[in-house]
C-alpha cells in the first residue's frame, strides 16, 4: 500500500469521525395521532442530514399538551426544542417561542398560505411554520352507500336520510350495532370545531366575527343545533355526547357507523391494519346545512415551533424548515391525507391522485370555519369553553336552544375580549 | 447541670428537625405562600413577572360565578354520598375479614388491589367498561336480556355522577376497610369473650361494645377520606374533562389557572379549596371529637 493512499484513507476516517462529531440530536414533540408520520420525517432527515430527531408523542387528547408546555416554559427547560402547536395555542405561547423569521429564508415562508403563516407572524416576530391543514372530513362507508344505491350527500338533510335508511337496513341484517352517524360532543374542544361547522355551513357564522361582533345567536345556528340534536339517539348512539376523535373513530373502524366526521388522520388509521372497514371507506368534505351554503370544515392549520430556551436553537430551525417543507408535506398528504399548507401541492399530480378533492378545498380554505381565535387572542379559551358547554347542554335537552343561545351571547360579550 | 443537658437536647432536636422542616418550607410552604400571594394578583400564566395588587377582587370573581358553586356543589355531593357507601361497605367487609374464615390472608391481600392501581388506570379501565358500543357491562346487561343498547353510562347527564362515585367506592373502599380493620384488631379479645359468656346477643355486643371502641378508627379513617374527596381531580378529570355535570372545585380552579391562564382567579379558587377543605376538617373533628376520642384510645 502507497503511503499516498495510507494518507486518504487516512483523511477520509477522519471526516468520518468529524461527520459523526457534527451530527447532533434534536427533540421534538409530535401529536399522538400523527406519531408514525413524523417518526418517518425524523428518519427522511436523518437520512438527509446525518442528524438524529427524537419525537416525543404527545397526550391523546391535544389540549392535554397545555399544562405540560407551560410546566416545560415556565422552567426553561431545554428538553425539547421542537414544540408542535395548535392554532389556537399560539397567542398564548407567543412569549415563550423563538423568533425563526431570520433562519427561515423568505421564499420558503410566501410558499404557505398567506393567512396560515399569518397566524404564526405576531408582531412581526415569526413563531412557527405551519405544517398541515387540519380540517374536518366526512368519512363514509362506500361499500353500503354502493350497496343501497346512494351517493354521497351533499347536505347533512340527505346525509341523516341516508344514514337512517342504511342503519335500519343493517340492523335488520343482522348488524345490530350498526349506527348512521358517528361524530365528537364531548364537553371538549372539539365540539367546537363540530358545532361551528354545522352552524357555519347552514349560515350561522362563526360564534364572533372577524370584528369582534358576537353572532352565535341567529335563527340559522338554533336551526343547525336542533337538526343535531335530533340525530342523538336516532342514527347517532348517546354516547356521541361523552365521544372524543379516539372514542368515535373506535366506533366507525369497528365497521359500525355509516358515516363518521373526523379529521385527515383516520384516513391512514382506517385503512392500515387490516381492520374490518379496509378499502371500503370513502372521504369528502362535510356536507353544507341549505344548499348553496359553503362546505365549512373546521380549520386548525397546525405548526411547529422552536422552545425559546432550547440548546440548539439553530439545528432545531432546521428540523422546522425540514418537517414544514414540502417534502415532508407531501408524503403526509399522500399518506395521511392531511391538507398541505403549501399552495403549490394542490396543483401537484401525485397529491391530487390521492386527494382529488383537494383541487376544490384550496379555495374554500378562504371561507371554511375559522374558529374565532384571531379576534379573542388569550380570551380564546373561555370563548370556547362558554360555547361548548352550552351547545352539549342544549344537545342534551338540559337547555332549550334559542334561549341557550341567547343566554352565550350575552355571555361572550364580557368574555370574548383578548387582554 | 441538667438546665444545660435540656438545652443541649433541644438542640440536638433542631438539628435532627432542619432538614424535615426546610423540606417542608421548600415543598409545602413556599408554593402554599406563593399561591396565596398570587391569589392578590392579576398576573398571568404567561407572563408571571408583570403583575400588580388587586385585592379581595380575585376572591369575589370566584364566589360570582355560577360555574364555581356547581363545582362546589357537585364537590360536596361526590364527597357525602361516596365516602358515606365507603363507610358502610368498609365497615362490612372489615367485620367479615376480621373473622377467622379459611384463606383469611389471601381475601385481605386481594382486596387491596382496586387500592393499589393508580386513579388514572382504574378511571380509564372504567371508561371502556362502561363504554356504550364496546363496553363489558353493556354486554352483560344486553346478554341477560334487560336492555337491547348499550347504555352511555358516561354520557348521560344523569348517569355520570353516578359513575364517578361509583368508581370512587370501588376504588377506596379497600382503604376505609384496612383503617377499620386495623381498628377491630385493636380490640382486646377478652372483652368480646366476657360478654359472649356473659350471654350477650352478637347485635348488642357489635352496637354497645364494638361500634364505640371503634369510632376513633372509623372517625380518622372518614377525615382522610373526606379530605381526599373534597380535593379530587383526577377521576372527574379522566372520565369528562371539564364538564360542568361533574366537575369538582379543584377542577375548577385548574380550568382558570391553566386553561385560562387565569394566575390570579386560579390562585383565589386553590385558596378557596383550601379553606373549604381546612373548615371541613375543623367540623369533623370537632363534631366527632376526634382530638379527645384519640386521647381516651392512648
Amino acid at each position: 500500500m502507497s503511503l499516498k493512499k495510507l494518507a486518504l484513507g487516512a483523511s477520509m476516517l477522519l471526516a468520518l469521525a468529524a461527520g459523526t462529531a457534527r451530527a447532533d440530536t434534536v427533540s421534538v414533540f409530535c401529536g399522538a395521532t400523527d406519531y408514525d408520520l413524523c417518526v418517518k420525517a425524523a428518519d427522511a432527515w436523518k437520512a438527509k442530514t446525518g442528524n438524529e430527531a427524537k419525537i416525543n408523542k404527545m397526550p391523546a387528547q391535544l389540549d392535554d399538551a397545555i399544562p405540560l408546555y407551560q410546566q416545560l416554559l415556565a422552567a426553561k427547560s431545554s428538553d425539547v426544542d421542537v414544540l408542535f402547536l395548535d392554532v389556537i395555542w399560539l397567542g398564548m405561547f407567543k412569549n415563550n417561542l423563538l423568533d425563526i423569521k431570520a433562519m427561515v429564508p423568505q421564499a420558503e415562508q410566501d410558499a404557505h398560505f398567506k393567512s396560515t403563516l399569518g397566524a404564526g407572524d405576531i408582531n412581526g416576530q415569526l413563531i412557527a411554520m405551519p405544517a398541515y391543514m387540519d380540517v374536518g372530513l366526512m368519512f363514509y362507508r362506500k361499500d353500503l352507500l354502493e350497496k343501497y344505491g346512494m351517493q354521497p350527500p351533499k347536505t347533512w338533510d340527505e346525509l341523516a336520510t341516508q344514514a337512517k335508511e342504511i342503519q335500519d337496513k343493517e340492523r335488520a341484517a343482522g348488524s345490530k350495532d350498526m349506527w348512521g352517524y358517528t361524530w365528537q360532543a364531548k364537553s371538549y374542544e372539539g365540539l367546537t370545531c363540530d358545532a361551528i361547522e354545522l352552524i357555519a355551513s347552514n349560515g350561522g357564522g362563526t360564534i364572533i366575527a372577524d370584528d369582534g361582533k358576537v353572532t352565535i345567536d341567529n335563527p340559522a345556528a338554533a336551526e343547525a343545533i336542533e337538526k343535531a340534536k335530533g340525530w342523538i339517539g336516532t342514527i347517532s348512539p348517546e354516547g356521541v355526547l361523552g365521544y372524543d376523535e379516539e372514542a368515535s373513530r373506535a366506533v366507525f373502524e369497528a365497521g359500525n357507523s355509516v358515516f363518521h366526521r373526523n379529521w385527515p388522520y383516520v384516513w391512514g388509521t382506517s385503512q392500515g391494519g387490516g381492520g374490518p372497514i379496509v378499502g371500503k371507506v370513502g372521504m369528502m368534505p362535510l356536507p353544507v346545512g341549505k344548499v348553496g351554503e359553503k362546505s365549512s370544515g373546521c380549520l386548525g392549520p397546525m405548526y411547529f415551533g422552536v422552545n425559546k430556551y432550547s440548546a440548539k436553537p439553530e439545528l432545531a430551525a432546521e428540523f422546522v424548515r425540514f418537517i414544514t417543507g414540502p417534502d415532508m408535506q407531501k408524503m403526509r398528504a399522500i399518506e395521511g391525507a392531511y391538507n398541505p399548507s403549501i399552495s403549490a401541492l394542490y396543483t401537484d399530480p401525485d397529491v391530487l391522485a390521492k386527494l382529488p378533492f383537494l383541487k376544490d378545498t384550496q379555495p374554500a380554505f378562504a371561507d371554511s370555519a375559522t374558529r374565532p381565535s384571531g379576534y379573542t387572542g388569550t380570551s380564546y379559551n373561555r370563548v370556547s369553553q362558554a360555547f361548548y358547554r352550552a351547545v352539549h347542554d342544549m344537545l342534551t335537552g338540559d337547555e332549550d336552544v334559542k334561549a341557550g343561545l341567547a343566554k352565550l351571547s350575552a355571555r361572550l360579550d364580557k368574555l370574548k375580549e383578548s387582554r | 447541670m441538667s438546665l444545660k443537658l435540656a438545652r443541649a437536647d433541644r438542640r440536638a432536636a433542631w438539628m435532627f428537625m432542619a432538614p424535615m422542616l426546610i423540606a417542608m418550607l421548600v415543598v409545602a410552604v413556599w408554593p402554599l405562600a406563593r399561591t396565596f400571594y398570587f391569589s392578590f394578583t392579576d398576573a398571568y400564566l404567561d407572563d408571571p413577572t408583570n403583575y400588580s395588587l388587586i385585592g379581595f377582587d380575585n376572591y369575589l370573581e370566584v364566589i360570582g360565578d355560577r360555574t364555581w358553586w356547581i363545582a362546589v356543589r357537585n364537590t360536596l355531593t361526590f364527597t357525602v354520598v361516596s365516602v358515606a357507601i365507603e363507610t358502610v361497605l368498609g365497615l362490612g367487609i372489615a367485620l367479615l375479614i376480621n373473622q377467622a374464615i379459611p384463606g383469611r390472608g389471601l381475601v385481605r391481600a386481594a382486596i387491596l388491589v382496586p387500592w393499589a392501581i393508580p386513579v388514572v388506570v382504574a378511571t380509564k379501565m372504567w371508561e371502556w367498561m362502561l363504554n356504550d358500543q364496546f363496553g363489558v357491562l353493556n354486554q352483560v346487561l344486553i346478554s341477560m336480556g334487560l336492555i337491547d343498547h348499550g347504555i352511555a353510562w358516561t354520557a348521560n347527564g344523569s348517569l355520570i355522577m353516578g359513575v364517578v362515585i361509583f368508581i370512587d367506592v370501588w376504588m377506596t373502599t379497600p382503604f376505609m376497610v384496612l383503617l377499620i380493620l386495623a381498628g377491630l384488631q385493636m380490640i382486646p379479645g377478652e372483652i368480646m369473650e366476657a360478654a359472649e359468656v356473659d350471654g350477650i346477643p352478637a347485635w348488642k355486643r357489635f352496637w354497645s361494645i364494638v361500634l364505640p371502641l371503634l369510632k376513633p378508627a372509623i372517625g380518622v379513617a372518614v377525615l382522610f377520606r373526606v379530605l381526599d374527596a373534597l380535593r379530587m381531580f383526577d377521576l372527574a378529570y379522566v372520565l369528562a374533562a371539564s364538564s360542568e355535570q361533574v366537575m369538582t372545585a379543584s377542577i375548577y380552579a385548574r380550568n382558570r389557572l391553566i386553561s385560562f391562564q387565569e394566575l390570579g382567579i386560579g390562585s383565589a379558587a386553590s385558596t378557596w379549596v383550601f379553606l373549604l377543605v381546612a373548615f371541613v376538617a375543623i367540623l369533623i373533628i370537632g363534631v366527632l371529637r376526634l382530638d379527645r376520642a384519640a386521647g381516651e384510645a392512648a
